[in-house]
C-alpha cells in the first residue's frame, strides 16, 4: 500500500505574541491517503490555517512531526500544493503569467511554462482570459486561476484554505461542482478547509472537525455518499443527517 | 486622458495670469529692470537665443549626467538597506542629514575641491536628487503584501525569485513617484549648481544677467528652468505608463471613479 499524503502525528503548535502567548494546535493526529477528499471544518481561531502552514513548512511544529508522502522532511515548502485564503494573483501579471509562477519556481523557461498552462487552462475555465490582469477578473474567475497555479506545481496534494470562502453562493456552487470534476479527472488529493458545514459535507470523503482555540481534532466523520455529487443530494435525508451531526459537534445546533 | 478636462483649466489660469501680469506692469508704470513686461520678456529671449541654446545644453547635459548618478546612488542605497536591516538603520539619519547640507556653504567647498564647472553642478544635482529615490525605492521593497511573500516560499521559491518576482515589481509604483519628485528637482539643482559653482549654463546666465540689472533676461531663465522642468516630469510620467500598464489599467481606473474619489 502506498503511504499517506499527508501525516500528522501529535503536532501542537503555540504562538508567542508580544503580550501573550496564543496556543494554536494541540496534539493533532490525522492521515489523508492518496485520492481522497477531506475537509477541515472549525470555529475561527481554531488553527486550520496554522495547520496547513504547518504543512509547507512555513512554520516547525512545537512537538509531534509532519511526514509528507511517507517521509519526515525538514524543508517541505513546495512539496504540496498551496492555496490561501486570498487569491494574492499578482497585479502587474497577466492570467497566464500568473500561474505559471510555480513553475518559474521550478526552473522552467517561460515559454514552455506557458505552453503547459495554455493547455490546462480551458479546464478551468480560463479560455480568452490568459492575457487579462487580474484586476480585470471576477472574484470567481480570480479564485479559478489561483487553483490553477496551485495546480501547476505540480503536486498530487493540494491544500486548500477556504477557496470559495468570499464567493456568492451560486458562484460557490458552481465551483464546488467543478472542483470535484477536475479533482476526479486528474485523481489528485485534496485537502480543503471551509467554515461552510454543506460545503464539508458536500464536497468530502471525510470531515474533519477541529475545536475552538487551541484546536483539537473533536471527530472524524466519513461522508457515505456516492460520487459525483449532485447538488440536488443535499436535499436527501442522508446529507441533512451528516449537516445535523456536524452541527450538533460544533455547538450551534440549537 | 481627457483634453478638455485636464488642460483648459491649466490654460485658462495660465493665460489669465499673463494678462494680470501684463496688465499690472502697465498700470503701475514700474522701471523694466524691477518687472519687466511679458513682451519684454519674450523679447529679451529672442536677443540672447544663441546664449540661450548654449546655456540650455549645458544644463540639460549635467542633469541628465547627475540624473543618471542620483539614480545609481539612490538605487543602490535602496538596495543595501533592503538586503540588510543593519545598514538600513545605521544609515538613514544620515541620509536624512545629508538633506539638511546648506548648498550655499558647502559650494565654495565644492569649488575648492573640483574647481568651476561642470562637476560642483553634478555634485548638487546628486545631492538633492539620490533622496527621494533611494527612500521612495526603499519603502516600495518593502511594500509587497507579506501573504504573498509567504504563498511564494511555501511554493519553494528562492529569496532571490522572491526578490525578482514579487518584491521588485511591487517597488515600482513607489519607485516611480520618487522619481518624479528627484526628476522636477533636478533642473532647479543643476541652475541651482551653476550659480553657485559653475562656469556656463542656464544658472551662470541668470546670475550674469542678474549682475548686469537685467531683470527680463532672469525671467527667461526662470521661465525656460520651469519649462525644462516640466517637459522631463511628463516624459518620466509617459515612461511609467508604459512601464507599468497594470498599474494605469482602465479597470483600476474605473475602480476609483466608482468609489466617488476621482
Amino acid at each position: 500500500m502506498s503511504s499517506p499524503c499527508i501525516e500528522f502525528r501529535h503536532v501542537s503548535k503555540t504562538f508567542a505574541g508580544a503580550k501573550h502567548i496564543v496556543p494554536a494546535l494541540e496534539d493533532v493526529s490525522f492521515v489523508v491517503q492518496p485520492g481522497e477528499f477531506v475537509t477541515i471544518i472549525g470555529p475561527s481561531g481554531s488553527g486550520k490555517s496554522t495547520l496547513f502552514n504547518l504543512c509547507v513548512g512555513l512554520f516547525e511544529p512545537d512537538k509531534g512531526e509532519i511526514l509528507i508522502d511517507g517521509e519526515r522532511k525538514r524543508n517541505r515548502a513546495g512539496m504540496v500544493g498551496y492555496m490561501p485564503q486570498r487569491d494574492l494573483l499578482l497585479p502587474w501579471r497577466s492570467v497566464l503569467d500568473n500561474v505559471i509562477i510555480p513553475l518559474e519556481i521550478q526552473g522552467i523557461p517561460r515559454k514552455v511554462a506557458r505552453q503547459r498552462a495554455l493547455e490546462i487552462l480551458p479546464h478551468f475555465g480560463l479560455k480568452t482570459f490568459e492575457n487579462e490582469y487580474p484586476s480585470a477578473l471576477s472574484g470567481g474567475m480570480r479564485q479559478r486561476a489561483a487553483l490553477l497555479r496551485t495546480w501547476l506545481m505540480g503536486r498530487s496534494t493540494l491544500l486548500l484554505d477556504e477557496p470559495f470562502g468570499a464567493l456568492d453562493a451560486l458562484t460557490r456552487k458552481e465551483l464546488q461542482n467543478w472542483l470535484l470534476t477536475v479533482w476526479q479527472e486528474f485523481s489528485r488529493t485534496v485537502l480543503f478547509i471551509t467554515h461552510d458545514v454543506e460545503e464539508a459535507v458536500y464536497l468530502a470523503d471525510r470531515v474533519i472537525v477541529l475545536s475552538p482555540r487551541p484546536g483539537k481534532i473533536k471527530l472524524e466523520l466519513t461522508v457515505d455518499l456516492p460520487h459525483p455529487r449532485h447538488q440536488s443530494m443535499t436535499t436527501e435525508p442522508e446529507f441533512g443527517k451528516l449537516v445535523r451531526e456536524l452541527l450538533t459537534e460544533l455547538g450551534v445546533n440549537t | 486622458m481627457n483634453w478638455r478636462r485636464d488642460f483648459i483649466p491649466p490654460t485658462a489660469l495660465i493665460i489669465f495670469l499673463i494678462l494680470s501680469w501684463f496688465f499690472v506692469t502697465k498700470v503701475t508704470g514700474l522701471k523694466p529692470f524691477i518687472l519687466p513686461t511679458p513682451l519684454d520678456v519674450i523679447e529679451a529671449g529672442l536677443r540672447t537665443r544663441g546664449l540661450l541654446l548654449d546655456a540650455i545644453g549645458t544644463t540639460l547635459l549635467s542633469t541628465a549626467i547627475g540624473m543618471t548618478l542620483a539614480l545609481l546612488t539612490g538605487l543602490g542605497i535602496a538596495t543595501l538597506m533592503d538586503l540588510w536591516p543593519l545598514v538600513r538603520r545605521a544609515l538613514y539619519p544620515i541620509l536624512v542629514a545629508s538633506q539638511t547640507v546648506q548648498i550655499l556653504a558647502i559650494a565654495p567647498i565644492l569649488v575648492i575641491w573640483f574647481g568651476f564647472g561642470i562637476m560642483p553642478t553634478i555634485f548638487i544635482v546628486v545631492l538633492s536628487c539620490f533622496f527621494p529615490l533611494a527612500v521612495s525605492t526603499a519603502d516600495g521593497l518593502t511594500s509587497a503584501d507579506p501573504e504573498l511573500l509567504a504563498l511564494l516560499r511555501a511554493m519553494g521559491a528562492t529569496r532571490r525569485q522572491i526578490w525578482r518576482m514579487v518584491r521588485l515589481p511591487a517597488a515600482l509604483p513607489s519607485f516611480f513617484s520618487g522619481l518624479r519628485i528627484a526628476i522636477t528637482y533636478s533642473v532647479v539643482a543643476a541652475t541651482v549648481g551653476e550659480w553657485v559653482g559653475g562656469s556656463s549654463g542656464l544658472g551662470m546666465y541668470m546670475l550674469r544677467s542678474k549682475n548686469a540689472l537685467a531683470t527680463d533676461q532672469v525671467f527667461v531663465a526662470m521661465l525656460i528652468t520651469t519649462l525644462l522642468s516640466i517637459a522631463l516630469f511628463m516624459l518620466v510620467y509617459g515612461i511609467e505608463r508604459i512601464v507599468l500598464p497594470w498599474y494605469y489599467s482602465a479597470q483600476r481606473k474605473e475602480q476609483w471613479d466608482e468609489m466617488g474619489i476621482y
